[in-house]
């Protein structure tokens, strides 16, 4: 029933407004991509808004040169397959078990996995933790901490317990079919929608991810992209911030304003390759969660 | 025939729980026990077990400490200027983008809002300190344009609170809109087109239909997030923060990173850490219980 389809007042300042949050939205990531494609001088005498004066691509070829950059990039493709595999093996075991409705033991077993939710160790136990495991400067140390996630486990208990019919796991067990067995012939085949969701959601939180590494990692080979970029673009931004007040603004080793904004996009590019899907399915996986269990 | 036990005739479910309660035991149930070291004089060669004992002594090091107490304020200050200021803004948008009449355009603007969630803190910081910077960055050109500033947006502590609130609010705003707009869908139609026959005009509408109709949504989140203002992430004070503005961006998250792991102080940071957990927890479980009494929803 639309009957008014007449535009008005409302509608324009509504439609406006909108408009005006999509461009504050954006703007941003047009002038970091015009910067990082300009020439300096008009960058410093700040002619560049929202599109590249002196068009060039110099700011790039210095980055791809950067083999430390280049490895940052690999080895993070590589820790985030890695990490998301094993996180979804391990979410998917657990989520599976508790999602049986007659499973002896299942209250404790959620309550012991919930609780942790709500009361950690904190930093300074964990960080004691990794270092009597040796995993300190590891690969390992990236990928272990986060293997379940409780909030996402939920996530896919609920789906489990709320999708696949129970008549399905009944009718399999009189054919005597095994626990594993109903996992993968029933359960799996029918769940391809929250296996992908979680998927990106692990994934998309190992990329981002820079704390950890912050607090794990010295060594320079193990730089994730955004430790590598937080190490070599961010303390040379904030130190011109705090030096350019006292009389050592020359201590603050001179970085182009096209370079710096050259490695922001080549960490932000992925992303904006994958955000199409992982629009579709974060906005779906967050509906998924708000069934309640 | 001999009915086998329970365990028995599912022992594979309890075969995949091995692994997953093992996970928790050792990452977090591990650290939980190394807490213990708030009590001690943690000694780096005894290790935990054999560091000694010394009772509250460390907690009343960290409360007569006044960088504590800053850190504390600031850890208020900043979740309650985010509950101030960013907690209104996704309910304004979603209730915006729900009066759209062109479909195709709220489909695309909502794409392009969600984008800042996706992107990481040490990007969003990069963006930051260029867009920001006194000298030449874009918002200070275009203030000057305007015959105003230039404004110190990254080392002076008033201007800087306002780059911290407004930032988040950039990056959250579009993904906060979601479940505003989910709560928005859940509403009968039939009530808009009963006020449209009486001669309710839009914004009439949006008062005395969709408000009221979200009203529970926005009471439930908005305890919530009061019983997470103890709780504070690290990413976004301390990248977005620097020395010069740290008597405002100096929360627990990084003060506890700070005297920690760069000065070593680990009982000392333990002890804040496990002050933050504690205190969090009685909000968190406070705010739940109010939620449930007002509302019937709660989150535990």
């Amino acid at each position: 029933m639309q009957k008014t389809s007449k535009f008005s007042l409302f509608d324009v300042i509504n439609t406006l407004f909108i408009v005006g949050c999509v461009i504050l939205c954006l703007a941003p990531f047009l002038h970091i991509m015009s910067v990082s494609l300009s020439s300096n001088a008009p960058i410093v005498s700040g002619k560049v808004t929202i599109y590249p004066i002196d068009l060039n691509f110099d700011a790039y070829k210095r980055v791809f040169a950067d083999i430390t950059m280049i490895r940052s990039l690999l080895f993070t493709i590589l820790l985030t397959v890695m990490f998301t595999g094993s996180a979804m093996i391990m979410t998917t075991m657990a989520a599976y078990s508790l999602s049986v409705n007659s499973l002896k033991g299942k209250q404790l077993f959620m309550f012991i996995i919930v609780f942790t939710m709500f009361f950690s160790g904190g930093l300074i136990p964990e960080y004691l933790l990794m270092k009597d495991l040796k995993l300190l400067d590891s690969m390992l140390v990236l990928i272990l901490p986060g293997l379940v996630s409780p909030f996402y486990m939920i996530i896919m208990v609920t789906f489990f317990r709320s999708t696949i019919p129970e008549s399905l796991n009944e009718a399999a067990e009189i054919d005597g079919c095994s626990d594993f067995g109903k996992l993968f012939r029933i359960v799996l085949p029918l769940s391809l929608p929250v296996l992908a969701t979680l998927s990106l959601f692990y994934a998309v939180g190992r990329w981002n991810g820079f704390r950890d590494a912050l607090f794990y990692i010295t060594d320079q080979n193990l730089y994730p992209l955004q430790l590598k970029l937080y190490q070599m673009v961010m303390n040379n931004m904030i130190s011109e911030v705090t030096l350019a007040e006292g009389a050592n603004a020359s201590a603050v080793e001179y970085m182009p304003e096209s370079l710096k904004a050259a490695s922001i996009m080549f960490a932000t590019v992925p992303i904006l390759i994958v955000y199409p899907w992982l629009q579709r399915y974060f906005v779906s996986g967050l509906t998924l969660g708000s069934v309640k269990g | 025939m001999v009915r086998k036990s329970y365990v028995l005739k599912h022992w594979q479910l309890y075969i995949m729980l091995i692994l997953p309660l093992a996970y928790f035991f050792v990452f977090k149930y591990l650290p939980i026990y190394g807490v213990t070291i708030a009590f001690k004089d943690f000694n780096v060669f005894k290790g935990i077990s054999a560091s000694e004992w010394v009772g509250l002594e460390v907690f009343k090091d960290i409360f007569s400490q006044k960088s504590f107490y800053v850190a504390l304020r600031n850890t208020f200050m900043l979740n309650g200027l985010d509950l101030v200021f960013g907690f209104p803004a996704p309910i304004i948008l979603a209730i915006c983008l729900n009066e759209l009449r062109l479909q195709k355009f709220k489909k695309v603007a909502q794409t392009m809002l969600y984008l800042p969630h996706f992107i990481s803190w040490v990007i969003i910081g990069g963006i930051v300190y260029q867009v920001f910077a006194t000298n030449y960055g874009m918002i200070n050109l275009l203030l000057e344009d305007l015959g105003i500033g230039p404004i110190p947006f990254l080392s002076e502590k008033n201007a800087w609170l306002a780059t911290y609130t407004s930032v988040g609010i950039w990056q959250s705003v579009g993904w906060g809109s979601i479940i505003y707009l989910a709560a928005i869908t859940g509403i009968n139609k039939e009530l808009y087109e009963a006020a449209e026959v009486d001669g309710a005009s839009r914004l009439r509408r949006i008062w005395h239909i969709t408000i009221p109709g979200i009203r529970t949504t926005i009471i439930v989140l908005f305890i919530l997030k009061i019983g997470d203002m103890v709780d504070i992430g690290f990413d976004r004070p301390f990248i977005i923060g620097n020395v010069m503005v740290r008597d405002y961006s100096d929360v627990l998250s990084t003060y506890i990173y700070r005297i920690g792991l760069q000065s070593g102080q680990f009982s000392t940071a333990t002890a804040v850490g496990l002050f933050q957990a504690v205190v969090g927890l009685v909000f968190i479980l406070t705010a739940n219980y109010v939620s449930k009494k007002t509302t019937d929803e709660g989150i535990i």
